[in-house]
């Protein structure tokens, strides 16, 4: 590992891209991700990479479609209203089998919303990232150096099993600076040659490949999301991740992910210091959601406490995870508040007393 | 232990930076950082905040609003946030752009005419350096070593001419 | 005397196209083309939505099918990840002047360096025969039963003379497969678009004016007057801009 050094989120995304080989980008500008671009904008050029900023995310979605369909490793970053534009793309990709990373920085909605820190996405990138029966992997990293960390998990995973792989953050991981190392590696650009499917060129040495989403005929298009759903199954099996603290013991377990996880810790490690048991589980992975995981975390608890940067789009989830075993409650600020620990604290007591 | 700092002024007045160098501080002591400013509209020509939190373990939350250090720079910085800091905290203020007298009697407060000093002393734009020094000066929280350190690796190449000067803003600060 | 016979970058399989209709035609011309320039191993080729969206299965390159609109985005991703290799789309009018027409004006205006087959048939073909943004005034589709009416519905779209207005345009010409005197002049136009690509020149864009049949309620034969008495009236053939940007 080399030495530390401050970085904002955004662009540690963008440098950890580059050292996955990630050879093209294309993106728009949007608050509060923007620096990803400007970064990408200065370095890619010179490590022989591709930067295009594309007229629309609309297009910058389509270009990833294009360069993952020729077999390149290729990224697109946005905020919450430019993904919703971006659905219509990874719809395609994720019928095409296509590999690619997308970040989203969310910001607050609904419609223009806000631009400070909000995790409204998770509806959208969790269950409903575009038309039609699919999946992305989602990752809800909580530190700068963990965004760096997931990033090449994400093109690794992205391209085992050939579909779209999300990294979800919010305003205040891309925005925030910290301390961060990258492994000492050399950087090498992706290239085609272990992706026998890609549409690259066939230099006259094997038949057409077809990069397409489309079956008219029920039956093949039933078949082929099938298959796809067979993968999907390894995917939970293999890469399921969630990490808990403190629940062995725990009255009340809180659940929550990515940068609202840190705050909710602090919480948590205030409310033991005054005898209050509680506990806290973070999943890693959106999808595969670690429901099994959160089960294990809260088989001692009394009851359960969901805490978002939204109005609790997690909390169903939850309840599915424990079969509504318990009670499941939830504390949430949206539209960019960002939740203090004080005041998850406050629910925590508030919680612990009614145990 | 979390030292958590707000600083606070207009848009041009170099506080981002300045964060920046506290956190550099912080890392440099082996400590863990966070730097967090504000952004949006407001970064263009308004006021502009970050929030820099410097502690022995881990970081929950990267915003701060309840600071034990302020810095101020503009009179709307100071009347947003001086009430927010926490009982026995440490606030200094540019009182060349600040003419408010603080009557709070549970925070330590200090006014340097960091601007006056920064013209007078060929130092324009370094006022907030001038400030960084006096709450070294004030709280001790860091080595003039590692505040050497961090310079180089804070200022960019291009501009390392500027760490000389740095460091004897930070000299005259902690003077005052 | 050369044989006859299908190019091998045009595959050997029925076509879903109806009788009349010159996708066929203009599918085989740029099939020709690649066939005579050697390039099918090095070409990939984007196909859209519409008639022609399942021309990956007509060309023996390898093929990718684009979300309605977006095959110029979609090339541009392809190109810039390959840029030694020969990328082409195939859209209708549908798909390039309406839907998409962010795509093609940003492509064509960065100098995208790949060559775009228009096809102008002046309506909507796969759903059906609604108006397109190309239907000529007074035209009669399914959604503009009492004809096309600029008050309500606007002026149709001339394509290559509003890209030619774009600096990143090398080539704009627009031609018609009607007979094969024009036949002729398409398929040297397909030709220069590919020369341009190779020799990194700039954005091509052939337009060629088309017939559909079916949805124009016209046997073949009427159907080919029609584009030589209403839409060559207003869709003037020619060149409207060729020479290298670079």
């Amino acid at each position: 590992m080399a030495e530390k050094s401050l970085m904002k989120g955004n662009e540690a995304l963008a440098e950890a891209a580059i050292r996955a080989g990630c050879k093209c980008f294309f993106g728009y500008p949007i608050t509060p991700q923007t620096e990803i671009s400007a970064y990408l904008s200065k370095r890619m050029p010179k490590v022989g990479g591709v930067f295009l900023q594309a007229e629309s995310e609309v297009a910058a979605i389509n270009m990833v479609y294009g360069c993952a369909g020729s077999g390149i490793r290729c990224m697109t970053s946005s905020s919450s209203p430019g993904i919703s534009l971006k659905t219509e793309g990874i719809s395609y990709i994720a019928g095409s089998d296509l590999p690619c990373v997308i970040i989203d920085v969310q910001r607050g909605g609904p419609g223009l919303g806000g631009i400070q820190p909000s995790q409204a996405d998770y509806w959208q990138i969790t269950h409903a990232l575009g038309h039609g029966d699919f999946h992305a992997i989602v990752f809800a990293p909580a530190s700068v150096q963990e965004m760096v960390d997931t990033v090449t998990k994400a093109f690794d995973l992205a391209d085992e099993y050939r579909m779209p792989a999300v990294i979800l953050a919010d305003g205040l991981l891309g925005q925030m600076m910290e301390p961060v190392a990258f492994e000492d590696t050399e950087i090498k650009m992706s290239d085609a040659s272990k992706k026998p499917w890609a549409a690259c060129g066939h230099g006259n040495k094997r038949k057409h490949n077809i990069i397409n989403s489309l079956y008219l005929k029920p039956d093949e298009l039933e078949d082929n999301v099938r298959a796809r759903f067979k993968r999907y199954e390894d995917v939970k099996a293999k890469h399921t991740e969630a990490v808990s603290d403190y629940c062995e013991d725990a009255d009340t377990v809180v659940v929550a992910y990515g940068s609202t996880a840190r705050l909710a810790k602090s919480a948590v490690e205030a409310a033991r210091k005054e005898g209050l048991k509680v506990g806290i589980v973070r999943p890693i992975t959106l999808w595969p959601y670690p429901a099994k995981e959160i089960a294990e975390a809260c088989k001692n608890a009394k009851n359960v406490l969901c805490v978002e940067m939204s109005m609790g789009q997690m909390v169903d989830d939850v309840k599915l995870a424990i079969n509504c075993s318990k009670p499941v409650e939830f504390y949430g600020r949206t539209g960019g508040v960002i939740p203090k620990p004080a005041e998850i604290l406050e629910k925590l007591r508030e919680m612990g007393g009614k145990n | 232990m979390t030292n958590e700092i707000l600083l606070a002024g207009f848009g041009g007045q170099g506080i981002l930076f300045m964060g920046k160098m506290l956190a550099y501080f912080g890392l440099y002591e082996d400590k863990e950082v966070s730097w967090l400013p504000s952004y949006g509209p407001e970064m263009r020509g308004g006021t502009c905040n970050c929030s820099v939190c410097i502690s022995d373990d881990p970081i929950g939350s990267p915003l701060v609003d309840t600071p034990n250090t302020l810095i101020v720079m503009n009179t709307p910085s100071y009347d947003k946030f001086i009430n927010s800091v926490v009982p026995g905290g440490t606030v200094i203020i540019d009182s060349t752009l600040v003419d408010a007298k603080c009557d709070r009697t549970d925070i330590n407060v200090y006014y340097v005419p960091a601007t006056a000093l920064a013209n007078e002393h060929d130092m324009k734009g370094m006022a907030n350096i001038i400030l960084v020094g006096k709450l070294l000066k004030e709280t001790k929280f860091t080595t003039m070593e590692t505040v050497k350190k961090a310079m180089a690796k804070v200022i960019p190449p291009k501009k390392a001419h500027l760490i000389d000067a740095n460091i004897k803003a930070i000299e005259l600060g902690m003077t005052q | 005397m050369p044989e006859f016979k299908r190019p091998h970058a045009l595959a050997d399989v029925t076509t879903h196209y109806c009788p009349g209709c010159t996708h066929g035609i203009v599918h085989r011309l740029v099939a020709e083309v690649i066939d005579e320039m050697g390039i099918e191993g090095d070409t990939i080729g984007v196909c859209p939505v519409g008639c022609s969206v399942m021309a990956y299965d007509y060309f023996e390159c390898d093929m990718l099918e684009a979300s309605h609109g977006r095959a110029p985005a979609v090339a541009t991703g392809i190109k810039r990840a390959n840029p030694d290799k020969f990328v082409f789309t195939y859209q209708g009018d549908g798909d390039l002047a309406a839907i998409g027409t962010a795509e093609i004006v940003h492509a064509a205006t960065r100098g995208e360096n790949i060559t775009v087959i228009f096809i102008n048939n002046t309506t909507y073909g796969m759903t059906g025969g609604q108006m397109a943004p190309t239907t000529l005034p007074g035209q009669v589709t399914q959604t503009t039963p009492y004809g096309r009416n600029p008050d309500v519905e606007g002026y149709p779209v001339r394509v290559c003379e509003m890209l030619s207005t774009l600096s990143g345009v090398a080539l704009a010409e627009r031609v018609t497969v009607i007979d094969p005197k024009n036949i002729n002049i398409a398929k040297k136009a397909i030709r220069k678009g590919f020369e341009f690509q190779k020799n990194k020149q700039g954005f091509s864009i052939i337009e060629v004016l088309s017939t559909c049949p079916t949805n124009w309620g016209k046997t073949p034969i009427e159907a080919l007057d029609r584009v030589r008495t209403e839409m060559i009236p207003y869709y003037p053939l020619g060149v409207f801009k060729e020479g290298a940007i670079r």
